[in-house]
């Protein structure tokens, strides 16, 4: 994917800022660059050249103009180039939406619509609409571009953000001059949002385009991740931006010894494998039930599960005296230090504990034979309003 | 010939410089970071202060280094000192979840001293404060040591006039005078002393109980008694030539390098030190960095009985210092009235338990210096005298109630050393600090409880004990672990008892 072409533009100093969590240090990351602050003809020419070199390799020009002669123009120069296909950029959060470019495309599925039909009227090569997240249904731009003809859809941009502040000059960074701007939030801590709105338009029939899976994706489980939601391809950036192209053996070298162990032969194997098993919340079976386990013989005794799920959860943990109940003490465990244990009366299996359990395989959440037939809510609404079951209580 | 110093002034002092530099920031940061902020955390039950260990740490890693630093000084006025001395391995960081984990327990101690330095050390901040209005109530303490301060601190914080006698030119006692230099520098003592004269507490150096100040003026003047005393002398080994030009109190070599400058301070060539707990270990690990080409313990038992911790031991090893085990100095030679040889016999254990010489199997092995750690000797013959009726066990340590220093005598109290027969100085706050609590609750009848964690405690279904009760025994001492698995037997050897090296 070429940097997004179009007419240059002048960026400002400095760019980036991160969102660190303890010492992992870009768990997030933010930008307020814009597209190629270098001319057209020179990107189309590195194109050219690119593909001389590397004829075997897909290059994709990402392109943002404003008219429809300009659309007409940079499209032709992109195909002119040798690129393999084109990626309209209607997402970028920052600087080019004030321009009426950008995310400000990307959030009217009016205007996606308008200007798809106009790079279409002028593509021979395959056309991609890269979609921006700062909206409220995803699908809704993704059917724009698809009623428009597009070719396949690409999301997820970057969310807009501010990523910290300077407390001592008391400006959020990037820092330019005592100022800062909105930005552009990507990197791993991006990724669960961009996993549901790929997963939203795979799973959307009047979409049914093919989908770039982009948002946080930095290693090759990301990239599974993404294509079990439906994507037909990943993108990544900020991994690359942060260790370097090297990272990009491992993904695939993981990706395919990780099919070779589940016997898939090709992406298609298990494209989308995972996006029927997302339904709408009604569709959920109310009668599965699970609950925590603790396992004794590993638990080291920090007891952040019980802290966790007294004050933040349901009261279901007991700190018991293991030899008043029988239990072996636990490797580590000193005299008269209590255990905790799962009041699987009180316990909602809501997961918590196991989450933030450190020890491997500590915490485990166990199937419970509840011997209620399975239920949804849209099936127990209907039921109730026909007198067939009775209400189930609240819980106490 | 006399002994002499051995090193010029850079070597001596980079010989002595702190084994463990202070954390930086990012260090701190990432080593606080992994602390997973257990509740009711192993690490505050090994503490005998009860210092909410994961409260002072998660305060690191948020650059909160004053709510740290306070956290750690109002459950141990000395936390300073004892970031540096504790035997953290046994304590702390022996009971850490972590050893259960990754084998890497958090690095307490150093955590520890990063956020006192910042307060105490570095930008001499005020963490501890006392009441304005006194409660009426006035305390003497006898000694100025860790007990006596541990003591002091916690009185004056809760509203009395505190006075602290000290016979030496500064207080802090072994933490001034005593702890290997390489350890820590008096420097920190004397700033912990400083904090604790700032809650108002009157220290007074230079006065020798007894004979500067009479018991009976105390009894006069204030409300109650702490003793504190500490230990005395080291105990004689009792053969010829004990009184040899050379030949010293452990203790006494450890006070020299404290008061005069590092490279002044005489030191034999071929040093035997005689003793291996951990404070012959601080012995034969300094006369070494000052220069001994051979250091040398002499112990009449065998490594698993040594009662210094591996950790010292493991340093002294990797120092170049020599172990004889199953040995037993007979004689210290002389000549020209100074030491020059001393003759060592083999030993071995019989059936009772008891160390045996091997007859004839003596031997002589030339030494210039001969240094004495064979542990402390109490002041029964003092506090005899000072206090007539005051009950004392058979080794002449002061009995008291474990929980509120309480002695038998009305209104006097006891901690520390001189009561528990020597033990860490992170045992001897403790106890001060509980004896203080024990008088406030016989003056006032108020418990003072904690530090407690900020949680709900005490609700229905939470653990109903504060935290910082403290077991109070090294959570690995082996004797006690075999008491226990005696009847409660274990599936499986936990690595958290294994000594960390």
């Amino acid at each position: 994917m070429w940097k997004t072409i179009g007419d240059p533009i002048v960026n400002v100093s400095s760019r980036y800022s991160a969102l660190n969590i303890d010492s992992k240090l870009m768990v997030g990351f933010n930008n307020i660059e814009l597209i190629s602050d270098r001319a057209p003809e020179t990107n189309f020419r590195e194109i050219a050249e690119c593909k001389k070199l590397w004829p075997d390799h897909a290059i994709i020009a990402s392109l943002m103009v404003d008219t429809r002669e300009r659309w007409h123009e940079f499209v032709k120069r992109a195909a002119d180039s040798g690129a393999d296909g084109i990626e309209l950029n209607f997402g970028c959060p920052h600087g080019m939406c004030e321009r009426g470019m950008g995310s400000a495309v990307g959030q009217n599925p009016k205007v996606i619509e308008t200007i798809v039909g106009w790079v279409m009227e002028a593509a021979e090569i395959p056309v991609i609409v890269k979609l921006t997240p700062n909206i409220t249904d995803i699908t809704v731009p993704a059917r724009a571009a698809k009623k428009a003809g597009a070719d396949a859809i690409s999301m997820i941009n970057t969310i807009n953000s501010i990523t910290q502040v300077n407390l001592d000059k008391m400006c959020p960074e990037p820092y330019v001059g005592g100022q800062s701007t909105h930005g552009g939030y990507c990197g791993p801590a991006a990724k669960p949002i961009a996993l549901n709105m790929v997963q939203s338009c795979a799973a959307d029939p009047e979409v049914n385009l093919p989908i770039s899976g982009i948002g946080g994706c930095s290693n090759w489980k990301d990239a599974a991740e993404f294509i079990a939601l439906g994507a037909t391809s990943v993108q990544v950036c900020t991994a690359i931006m942060h260790y370097g192209f090297r990272i990009v053996e491992d993904m695939c070298e993981g990706l395919s010894q990780w099919m070779d162990s589940k016997g898939y032969k090709t992406i298609e194997d298990f494209r989308g494998a995972a996006v029927k098993s997302v339904t709408k919340f009604e569709n959920l079976n109310l009668s599965y039930k699970r609950v925590a386990f603790i396992n004794h013989e590993t638990c080291i005794g920090c007891n952040l599960c019980w802290v966790a799920c007294e004050d933040g959860a349901h009261q279901a943990i007991d700190l018991i005296d293991p030899e008043a109940n029988g239990l072996d003490l636990g490797p580590g465990r000193l005299p008269g230090v209590r255990i905790p244990r799962i009041n699987e009366d009180r316990c909602v299996g809501c997961n918590l504990c196991s989450l933030v359990c450190p020890v491997e395989g500590c915490i485990t959440m166990l199937d419970v034979e509840t011997g209620k037939d399975p239920i949804t809510w849209k099936q127990y609404q209907e039921r109730l309003a026909r007198g067939e079951v009775e209400p189930i209580p609240a819980h106490p | 010939m006399n002994l002499a110093p051995i090193l010029d002034e850079k070597q001596a002092a980079a010989n002595m410089a702190e084994i463990e530099p202070k954390y930086t920031q990012q260090e701190a940061h990432i080593e606080a970071q992994r602390c997973l902020y257990c509740f009711d955390a192993p690490c505050i039950k090994a503490c005998p202060t009860g210092i909410d260990i994961p409260a002072f740490i998660k305060k690191i890693a948020t650059d909160n280094l004053i709510g740290s630093s306070r956290v750690i000084f109002e459950a141990n006025p000395l936390g300073a000192s004892c970031a540096r001395v504790c035997p953290v391995s046994v304590l702390c960081e022996g009971a850490c979840v972590m050893l259960d984990r990754d084998q890497k327990p958090i690095k307490i101690g150093r955590l520890q001293r990063y956020a006192t330095d910042h307060t105490l050390i570095d930008n001499d901040i005020p963490v501890l404060f006392a009441p304005e209005k006194k409660n009426g109530k006035k305390v003497a303490t006898i000694g100025g040591g860790p007990a006596s301060l541990g003591c002091a601190a916690e009185l004056a914080q809760l509203g009395y006039e505190v006075t602290v006698y000290e016979k030496s030119k500064e207080a802090g006692g072994l933490n001034t005078y005593g702890i290997a230099y390489y350890k820590m520098t008096p420097e920190t003592s004397i700033k912990e002393v400083d904090q604790i004269r700032r809650l108002g507490v009157k220290i007074q150096t230079g006065v020798e109980v007894g004979k500067d100040v009479s018991i009976a003026d105390l009894d006069k003047n204030f409300d109650a008694i702490f003793i504190g005393c500490g230990l005395g002398r080291m105990a004689k080994l009792n053969v010829p030539g004990e009184d040899l030009k050379g030949v010293y109190d452990a203790l006494d070599f450890i006070e020299e390098i404290h008061t005069q400058p590092l490279h002044t301070v005489p030191v034999g060539r071929r040093v035997a030190v005689i003793g291996c707990g951990n404070t012959a270990i601080d012995a034969v690990t300094e006369a070494k960095r000052l220069g001994a080409t051979n250091a040398v313990i002499l112990y009449r038992r065998g490594e698993e009985h040594m009662p210094a911790i591996p950790y010292e031991y493991g340093l002294a090893k990797a120092d170049g210092c020599e172990f004889q085990f199953y040995t037993a100095a007979t004689e210290i030679i002389g000549e020209n009235g100074r030491v020059k040889a001393v003759k060592i016999a083999k030993t071995k254990i019989n059936d009772k338990g008891r160390v045996e010489l091997i007859p004839g199997s003596e031997r002589v092995e030339e030494f210039d210096m001969v240094l004495l750690a064979l542990g402390q000797e109490p002041y029964v013959k003092e506090l005899k005298s000072f206090f007539p009726g005051l009950e004392m066990d058979k080794d002449g340590n002061i009995v008291r109630d474990f929980a509120t220093g309480r002695t038998n005598l009305p209104r006097v109290y006891a901690g520390g050393d001189g009561a528990n027969g020597g033990r860490e100085v992170v045992n001897a706050v403790a106890e001060g600090k509980r004896a203080a609590r024990g008088m406030h609750d016989d003056f006032f009848g108020e418990k003072v409880v904690g530090p407690v964690q900020a949680t709900r405690y005490g609700m229905e279904g939470s653990p109903p004990s504060p935290v910082g009760s403290g077991f109070d025994w090294p959570v690995r001492a082996p004797e006690l672990e075999k008491e226990y698995y005696k009847t409660h037997p274990r599936k499986e050897r936990s690595t958290r008892r294994v000594p960390i090296n």
